[in-house]
């Protein structure tokens, strides 16, 4: 078997008092869309900059493509591409000089205008980069990171902050990606993000990784259980919602109760009947199928936005 | 696979600077209006319907106009730094020494217009004798606009915050606007501050050039300035790439602020040994007397001693 493309052994880095990331290991196949899933704060980005040699890691080994990301200086640049969390461009930039400007920077460019093309930025090719949308700029930061034809792109929450609509645009490009084989690793506190788009998935918290394996996997990890998020007109004093039928788990998260039931038809009926016997009512009910955000609660008995 | 080029990067950036700056509208306004109205007014003042003036003035003007370097640079690269831009480059194999080379190269190249319109002024609409010593000029400019280029990048290097540049920028610019004789002729100064002024880099910068456009210096008097300027670029340089930040956060610790002083050191060097010899404030007030006393064009200095 070929030797995986990221590799990344018991890496720590610290800032200060603050454990940014606790011994993370994971590897990444060649080809593949590989996701850190996790909340703000739990070490994604320091991860991923250090396998973009942009931080120093206080212990562990980091190899991409081969090559030691803080050692490799230009061969290593060269072969990654890279959207960081927090950038930009001089104002006055515009979006074609942009991306002619990083192309000049690599040996092995891709064509220019049919990046402009692909990113759908042919109409903007003369508009500064101040004058640009939110998701034109997150449009154009992708362009940039494949004026070089990399063989690893790096995506540090493409998506953040970005409407929905956008969002979408850029989960169709990102899914282009997949489809030309690129390896791409990226970090993401969208569940949805993770699920759509990657092959595998790393949920990361607190510096550790906490769970890996594909989108499915985990889910089946997670007992094929249906998360039910009700808000009741009294409080659950007693926790005799964990005692209802089919029940597995239940937590209390800001009013909102998370259960997560084997038998979701039981449960709902077992509740109904439940809240009549103490007087209490349902101020609203959802359901949703199994998702990584059951994992995530599972394992930290936390939620993933929280 | 091959590395990337760093010259073919310097040029690739150098370009892409002075694009930005030629769509700067502040930047268009104190590098070519501001020196522009600064000879207009300065003539008007101090000319005295003097033709030997106007010289004297231009050699001023095209001071500031290369200090300015100093000004705009630093607060350009701390700029990018803060907005991140800077970061964005680093991704790229593109290294210091690129970077910085390019905002020197930017900012000579946008300096040499202003000063060709400056001297193009004297000459056909103040009338101005004589062209002056146009290489001594040429020579001078270049390392001067480096020189300061690379002294504002060292005050980029060391401050942290956009508010702690200009803070900094604004004190090195107001001593070396009014210590040097860019703005009041040296000779006019007690002597202490004429001796002062000979460790500081604008001096070389402002007495050079006034010696080259009024003809009153030699080549090899011309020479020492310089000398000064390149020696100062080089160490300025070298100690701008090394304390180059890429990161926002990467602050600087405050003793990294004496790397300032080491930058210092060729001008030193150069106001003791001025100090000790004597010359050059001797040529200065020489210079001065005979402009000051010139109805017309003066006479070469090898003429007037």
């Amino acid at each position: 078997m070929a030797e995986p493309i990221i590799q990344v052994e018991g890496l720590y880095k610290s800032y200060g008092a603050v454990q940014a990331v606790r011994g993370l290991s994971f590897a990444v196949e060649e080809g593949e869309v590989f996701g850190l899933l996790g909340p703000n704060g739990a070490g994604k980005t320091s991860t991923v900059e250090i396998l973009e040699g942009m931080r120093t890691p206080d212990g562990g080994t980091a190899r991409v493509c081969g090559l030691d990301p803080e050692r490799s200086g230009s061969a290593f640049k060269q072969k990654i591409g890279a959207v960081l969390q927090s950038t930009a461009l001089p104002d006055k930039l515009k979006v074609k000089e942009a991306i002619e400007l990083f192309a000049n920077f690599y040996t092995n460019r891709a064509n220019t205008d049919a990046l402009l093309k692909r990113f759908q930025l042919e109409e903007k090719r003369d508009a500064f980069y101040n004058q640009l949308s939110g998701g034109q700029k997150q449009r154009l930061a992708l362009a940039m990171a494949l004026v070089n034809n990399p063989q690893v792109v790096f995506l540090d929450e493409p998506t953040a902050g970005l409407d929905p609509q956008v969002r979408r645009e850029i989960y169709d490009i990102i899914e282009e990606l997949k489809r030309d084989k690129k390896t791409v690793l990226i970090t993401t506190h969208y569940i949805e993000e993770a699920e759509r788009l990657c092959d595998r998935v790393a949920i990361v918290d607190q510096g550790r990784i906490i769970a890996t394996g594909s989108p499915r996997e985990l889910k089946h990890k997670s007992a094929g259980t249906t998360r039910i998020e009700v808000r009741l007109a009294k409080p659950d004093a007693n926790g005799s919602l964990a005692t209802l039928d089919g029940v597995a788990d239940c937590r209390e998260f800001e009013g909102t109760y998370v259960i997560h039931s084997s038998r979701a038809p039981q449960t709902i009926v077992a509740l109904v009947k439940h809240l009549e016997s103490e007087s209490n009512e349902l101020q609203s009910l959802e359901m949703f199928s199994p998702s990584l955000e059951d994992v995530f609660i599972e394992l930290t008995g936390r939620r993933l936005r929280d | 696979m091959a590395s990337s080029n760093p010259i073919s990067n310097t040029w690739t950036l150098t370009k892409v600077r002075v694009r930005l700056a030629m769509r700067n509208r502040t930047f268009l306004f104190f590098s070519l209006a501001m020196p522009l109205g600064f000879l207009f007014f300065f003539v008007m003042v101090f000319s005295k319907g003097s033709p030997a003036w106007i010289a004297y003035i231009l050699g001023s003007i095209l001071t500031l106009t290369v200090m300015g370097s100093f000004w705009g640079l630093s607060v350009q690269l701390v700029m990018f730094r803060e907005a991140g831009i800077l970061r964005r480059f680093r991704l790229a194999p593109v290294g210091a020494g690129p970077m910085l080379a390019s905002s020197i190269l930017a900012n000579y190249i946008l300096v040499v217009p202003s000063v060709t319109i400056e001297i193009l002024v004297c000459k056909w609409v103040l009338h101005m004798q004589s062209w002056g010593n146009l290489w001594a000029i040429f020579l001078l400019v270049t390392v001067g606009s480096a020189a300061f280029s690379a002294f504002g990048l060292i005050v980029a290097s060391v401050t942290n915050t956009m508010q702690e540049t200009q803070v900094i920028n604004q004190l090195i610019w107001t001593l070396f606007l009014f210590l040097s004789g860019a703005s009041v002729p040296l000779a006019v100064f007690p002597l202490w501050i004429q001796r002062a002024s000979l460790f500081m880099p604008a001096t070389y910068l402002a007495t050079g050039l006034e010696f080259a456009t009024t003809n009153l210096a030699s080549p090899a008097e011309i020479l020492t300035d310089f000398l000064a300027l390149t020696l100062g670029v080089l160490v300025a340089f070298e100690i701008s790439r090394q304390l180059f930040r890429w990161e926002p956060e990467a602050k600087v610790p405050g003793r990294a602020k004496l790397w300032v002083l080491v930058a210092m050191i060729p001008f030193i060097a150069f106001g003791v040994y001025e100090n000790v010899s004597g010359k050059r404030l001797a040529q200065i007030h020489d210079n001065f007397k005979a402009i000051d006393h010139a109805p017309s064009a003066p006479t070469k200095s090898t003429d007037i001693r």
